[in-house]
């Protein structure tokens, strides 16, 4: 059985289908990236899948648990989908750090707030709450920030930022991370640091979907590539299916282009 | 009369200025709260009947408002406002029907021109905040009070202190509806011919607003270490 599967998600905005029914699954310990042309809805089925956009019909399940079911989902508690939503992590492509609050407690806000709606006695919580604090403080290890534990995101660099907004959502521990096009806010020269976090992220078993236009990334950290068109998969594939031998003549088309682009 | 003796004359009349300032504030800056959720929520006819009154509020003169809220509740209901005896903190405090009528006004006038200010500023902070907050689990209230509220203060802190300071001087305009303030004492020394303590009133403005901008300062200051 596959960690995520998705079903016929289909999603439009008023007359414009943005979505026309995708299908996919993704192992375990999997990256999977998604690539394609503006426009093709790779954001809107990531935001998808983040229950920041409500599909209108299709089915996500994990793990073999449907945790999103299109013709129920009107009758689904919040309480319900928050904790649905949670088996997802989402990295924005501007980052999305809170400014009032410094990098660790950036990391550490949404795990307190979830610790405070547990029915633990003072001691458990006192216990817990480190555990979130040691836990943050390994994460900011991982992504390379521990001596920026107390800066705010006005003092760091875009590339700094990105890696905080990781750890941010690692902290949760989703059972799949997801990032919308992590480096293109991005200089050129700060796109490395963010795509060797990820790519450390991979060797550490993290399940991820990647919407990325930086290409060699895609060939080379991926094990699966997913094309999208116009609202469907065009073609999907292990990278060297899509990078070297592309079936599609959609795919052909894109690859050609973005090769001439750089 | 003498410097001094006129000063303490007039201290009299800017204890209303102050009273009638402060009692404003502290009702119309939540009261804008109310207005702003009103004139925000999905729910649309009470989004429009909030939007009309903002507009109304917003679009005639304070002054007229003053003569409205002191007049037309007898004229058209023959409801009197009274006069009104309140303890506080073991003092009584008495308030006259004239001054209650003069920060029924200016409560609601004011707290239509705080609840536009509080809704450009949550307006202003972008999608990405809530989304960010959402996709961490939290909840409506959550994002609000912890992510949203701080950046919303922050930069709503400017406009407000510019009406609060306007506020001050618009207190004066209760006198049409003769609230006895700072000015309208030194317009009665005025017609005993004595001019100078009209034009005097000026300096307790001005040490008032002076304070207040020091204060606005100070919390902007306090808010200055993170950008949003
Ligand atoms: N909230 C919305 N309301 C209306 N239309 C939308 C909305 N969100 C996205 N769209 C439309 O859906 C289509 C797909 O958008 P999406 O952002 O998913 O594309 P994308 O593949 O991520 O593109 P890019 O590479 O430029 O980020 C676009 O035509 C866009 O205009
Ligand atoms: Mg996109």
């Amino acid at each position: 059985m596959s960690l995520l599967e998705v079903s016929n998600i289909r999603k439009s905005f008023g007359k414009t289908e943005v979505l026309r029914g995708i299908d996919f699954s993704l192992e375990k310990g999997d990256v999977l990236s998604i690539i394609g042309s503006s426009g093709s809805g790779k954001t809107t089925l990531l935001r998808c899948l983040n229950f920041l956009e409500t599909p209108d019909t299709g089915t996500i399940s994990i793990n073999g648990k449907t945790i999103f079911d299109a013709s129920l989902h009107k009758k689904l508690k919040e309480t319900e989908i928050r904790s649905n939503r949670l088996h997802f992590g989402l990295v924005f492509q501007s980052f999305n750090l809170f400014p009032q609050y410094n990098v660790l407690d950036n990391i550490t806000l949404a795990p307190k707030m979830r610790l405070n709606e547990m029915n633990y006695s003072k001691e458990e919580k006192k216990e817990h709450l480190q555990g979130i604090i040691k836990t943050a403080q390994q994460l900011l290890d991982k992504v390379g920030l521990t001596e920026k534990a107390a800066s705010y995101p006005c003092e760091l660099s875009g590339g700094q930022q990105q890696r905080v907004a990781i750890a941010r959502a690692l902290a949760l521990s989703p059972d799949i991370l997801c990032f919308d096009e992590p480096t293109s806010a991005l200089d050129p020269e700060l796109t490395g640091e963010v795509l060797r976090v990820i790519r450390d992220l991979k060797s550490s078993d993290c399940t991820m979907i990647v919407v990325t236009h930086e290409m060699e990334f895609a060939k080379n950290v991926s094990d699966k590539v997913i094309f999208m068109a116009n609202g469907i998969i065009e073609e999907e594939g292990n990278p060297y299916d899509i990078f070297e031998a592309p079936k599609s003549p959609l795919t052909r088309a894109f690859l050609n282009k973005s090769v001439e682009s750089f | 009369m003498g410097f001094w003796e006129v000063t303490l004359f007039l201290l009299d009349g800017f204890k209303v200025t102050c009273l009638l300032f402060l009692l404003t504030l502290i009702f119309s800056l939540p009261l804008g709260l109310i207005i702003c959720m009103g004139t925000m929520t999905k729910f649309r006819p009470i989004r429009y009947i909030m939007k009309v009154f903002v507009w109304i509020i917003r679009g005639i003169p304070l002054m007229l408002q003053l003569f409205i809220v002191f007049y037309v509740p007898g004229m058209l209901f023959d409801i009197r406002i009274p006069d009104l005896e309140i303890n506080v903190f073991g003092k009584t405090l008495e308030i006259s029907a004239r001054f209650l009528s003069a920060l029924i006004a200016f409560v609601i006038n004011y707290a239509c021109y705080f609840s536009e200010i509080y809704r450009g500023g949550i307006q202003s902070i972008s999608r990405g905040q809530y989304e960010a907050g959402q996709v961490l689990g939290m909840t409506k209230m959550q994002i609000f009070f912890k992510i949203i509220l701080k950046q919303v203060i922050k930069r709503i802190l400017p406009p407000v202190s510019n009406e609060v300071i306007t506020l001050v001087k618009d207190t004066a305009l209760a006198r049409v509806i003769s609230v006895v303030e700072i000015i309208k004492l030194a317009e009665q020394l005025a017609s005993r011919a004595l001019l100078w303590p009209l034009f005097y009133t000026g300096a307790f403005y001005l040490l008032f607003v002076g304070i207040l901008t020091l204060l606005f300062n100070h919390f902007e200051k306090k808010l200055s270490y993170f950008k949003s």
